[in-house]
């Protein structure tokens, strides 16, 4: 499915980040990338935008940028609190892209 | 000595320049672009000075602000950079940190709203998150000045003795993005030197495929093709794409980080209060009829209330001083001329215009409340949709909403537009928004040509406004502003109090921004329609008004308007004269005309040819050229005397068009 489907409340992981050039490196730039978690916030009153709260800071985005990323839905996992991860170790993967 | 200041967009930068400078800066806009350049001298220090760089959330060449940014510590090579970041949010923060580190330049972290992060139990381990990045961290509260004199302490002692960051390598040492880049930093190491750039700088870039860089390194073929093997590598060990991979390392960087040295803040109370009120500020069935309350509240305090009571009380001081002025003048025995020079040329013309002080410091006030609490953001993102189809995104509505009240503000208000195309945009369609000066004009002319309609016929000439407007965008849209679009990626802030400095120093600039140009291009110009008005061309000052050289001009471009059904000179010379002021269109016709303003609806009827001709009349003065207050302003903010003109001809031509079809389709009707 893509971040356009979700419901307000739900939490999704990214599987990938589609869309060309500058938009989809803005994307990325903002921390939208593979494996990051994401909650769904707020639908604007005309359906669009949308609010996710990422990495700890809420984003606003536009639904035409939305379907273009993958997501797969995540049961108790909460954006908020990021993997901790030993610098300098190897990450562990969690299936490919 | 030269400090730069970069940050991401709304992380307080703006208040910390502030703080550092104590105000005492210069505004002007970054060679070739306009995107604001503020210079300013940091207190208490002779000779260093401090550049507030634009708000950006990467170094990719894409918009014109990181271009700006970017090419700015590049070229301009500043002794030491100081990276302010928002404690608050600190790892999207530290992404633009991790970019910055990479040009090789002696650089400072300030982390920002300490004080909040404090309030809410957190707490940032500034010795660690030092020593991590290898730079001097400071925490600072720039709205309320704590730590900015240790903060320029410390970017004195690190620009004075160029201590460059100690590393720049963050990347896992096994990892696929370790190899890759160190790889590609063998390969490019000597051009990079050639050219004088920062080598690890050069390395990501290339990995993010900038051709720019590439150019500028002169890669040959050979080199190009190394470096896309190497890329290649990087995405099959990595499962991620190349621009996907370096911005994982970063962010798994940060996270490490963020892990070892940052205790996060409890839900802080401001957000917890931010969700509540969001509910019913962003709520699906609240959002737009408190979007219009808030905004019909602005509107009457500001054109009603305060400011109304300010302009009175402006203009019967201004009133009063002419008057002694005067008498002073007439005792003292002075040339006649050079007494209308200064009371009918100086006084009128520039009182008139100063009249708009109040007005516009009235509404900035209201503005940077909005603007400060966070209410901006959320407009935005509620009228986002509408104003998309455009080529516009939600910034662009307040400003475009201020241009019914003044086009002044409206103009200076898109400074909180971000993107550069955005902005230029919304300031093409400032003039299209009918403002409140040519509301007498429609007063005096539904009195005298429909009265009793008059709801009607104000509708009628906003909507048409909205409507050209409207077609207008989708021109641009079209033609001039084809532009890359640039994907619209915002952060609604926590609701916060606006801190009374800020508000005033808003205040303060936006006034003293204004009455610079009322005593430069406002001056000229009135003295100029003075002179016009007050002269014949053999340079005799005239008794009767219809002498003038100001009749004769009137007179001599009388003709463009015959097709338009209103080639009496009378009526083109009160549109120059509109000019210097709207409100200067009834007056002029009055005094053409040779009649009271009070009464002069009763003779209207008789002077225009017909009704029609007078819906022409307004249709044209709906859509001509702003008058020379916002010309000024649209002078300085697209900082192009050239692009002035043409909005200039642009609205005149418009005008003309509509006028023309609205005469000659309506004269099939009647």
């Amino acid at each position: 499915m893509t971040l356009k489907e979700l419901k307000v409340g739900q939490s999704a992981e990214i599987v990938a980040v589609g869309g060309e050039g500058s938009l989809r490196n803005r994307l990325i730039d903002m921390g939208l990338i593979p494996r990051t978690v994401l909650t769904l916030r707020k639908v604007a009153p005309m359906g669009d935008p949308i609010e996710i709260l990422i990495r700890g800071y809420e984003l606003t985005l536009r639904l035409e940028d939305a379907a273009n990323i993958t997501v797969k839905t995540v049961e108790n996992k909460k954006p908020q609190e990021p993997p901790v991860i030993k610098y300098g170790r190897k990450r562990k993967r969690r299936g490919s892209v | 000595m030269k400090f730069a200041l970069a940050g991401n967009q709304n992380c307080g930068k703006t208040a910390l320049f502030n703080a550092l400078t104590g105000m005492r800066c210069h505004v002007g806009n970054f060679p070739g672009v306009t995107v604001e350049q503020k210079t300013g001298e940091i207190r208490g220090f002779g000779g260093y000075s401090v550049v507030d760089l634009p708000g950006i959330y990467s170094l990719r060449p894409y918009t014109q602000e990181e271009i700006v940014t970017r090419d700015y510590i590049l070229n301009e090579k500043p002794d030491c950079i100081i990276n302010i970041i928002d404690a608050t949010n600190i790892e999207r923060n530290l992404y633009l940190t991790m970019q910055l580190l990479e040009l090789d330049v002696p650089m400072v972290l300030a982390l920002n709203m300490m004080d909040e992060v404090r309030a809410n139990g957190g707490t940032v381990d500034i010795e660690k998150i030092s020593r991590e990045l290898g730079i001097p961290a400071v925490p600072i509260s720039a709205i309320k000045g704590e730590g900015v004199s240790e903060l320029i302490d410390r970017a004195v002692d690190t620009a004075k003795h160029h201590v460059l960051p100690v590393r720049a390598d963050f990347c896992a040492s096994d990892s696929p993005c370790h190899r890759c880049i160190h790889a590609v930093m063998h390969l490019v190491q000597d051009h990079a030197e050639e050219e004088g750039l920062p080598l690890r700088f050069c390395a990501s870039k290339l990995i993010e495929s900038d051709s720019d860089i590439a150019d500028k390194l002169r890669l040959d073929t050979n080199e190009r093709e190394l470096i896309e093997h190497c890329l290649v590598q990087l995405e099959s060990e990595s499962g991620l794409d190349r621009n996907a991979a370096l911005a994982d390392m970063r962010y798994c960087f940060i996270e490490s980080v963020v892990a070892c040295a940052v205790v996060k803040a409890n839900e802080s109370r401001e957000h917890r209060r931010s969700v509540a009120i969001d509910k019913i500020l962003t709520g699906k069935y609240t959002a737009i009829p408190v979007f219009l309350g808030v905004m019909m509240l602005v509107f009457w305090l500001t054109f009603n209330v305060i400011g109304a009571a300010l302009q009175r009380l402006l203009e019967a001081g201004i009133g009063q001083l002419t008057d002694i002025v005067d008498r002073a003048l007439t005792s003292f025995g002075l040339n006649e001329v050079i007494h209308s020079l200064i009371i009918d040329g100086i006084f009128n013309g520039v009182g008139s215009v100063l009249s708009f002080l109040p007005i516009i410091v009235t509404l900035f006030f209201f503005l940077s409340i909005l603007e400060d609490t966070g209410y901006m953001a959320r407009i935005a993102f509620v009228m986002d949709k509408p104003l998309r189809r455009l080529g516009l995104s939600g910034r662009s509505f307040v400003p475009m909403l201020i241009g019914f009240g003044c086009s002044v503000p409206a103009v200076m208000a898109t400074r909180t537009v971000s993107s550069d195309r955005d902005r230029k945009m919304t300031m093409m369609l400032v003039p299209f928004m009918s403002c409140s000066a040519k509301i007498p004009i429609y007063a005096v002319f539904t009195a005298a040509f429909f009265p009793g309609h008059g709801a009607v016929v104000m509708f009628a000439l906003y909507f048409t406004g909205i409507i050209l407007g409207i077609l207008m965008a989708l021109l641009l849209k079209g033609t001039a502003f084809r532009g890359k679009p640039v994907p619209f990626v915002m952060e609604l802030p926590n609701y916060r109090l606006p801190s009374p400095r800020s508000v005033g120093l808003l205040l303060w600039e936006k006034a003293r921004d204004f009455l610079q140009r009322a005593f430069s291009v406002i001056f000229i110009a009135t003295v100029v329609i003075w002179f016009l008005q007050s002269f014949d061309y053999h340079l005799n000052p005239v008794s009767d008004s219809t002498e003038s050289m100001l009749a004769n001009v009137g007179q001599a471009i009388s003709v463009i308007f015959k097709p338009l059904g209103f080639g009496d000179w009378r009526f083109s010379t009160a549109l120059i004269s509109g000019f210097i002021a709207k409100e200067q269109v009834v007056s002029t016709l009055a005094v053409l005309i040779g009649c009271d303003a009070s009464v002069l609806y009763t003779v209207l009827p008789s002077a225009f040819p017909s009704t029609l001709a007078a819906c022409s009349f307004l249709v044209f003065t709906l859509l001509y050229t702003p008058c020379v207050a916002a010309v000024a302003s649209f002078r300085r903010e697209f900082n192009s005397r050239i692009t002035t003109l043409g909005v200039v001809i642009l609205q005149c031509a418009v005008a003309w068009i509509a006028a023309f079809l609205v005469y000659n389709i309506g004269g099939l009707f009647l």
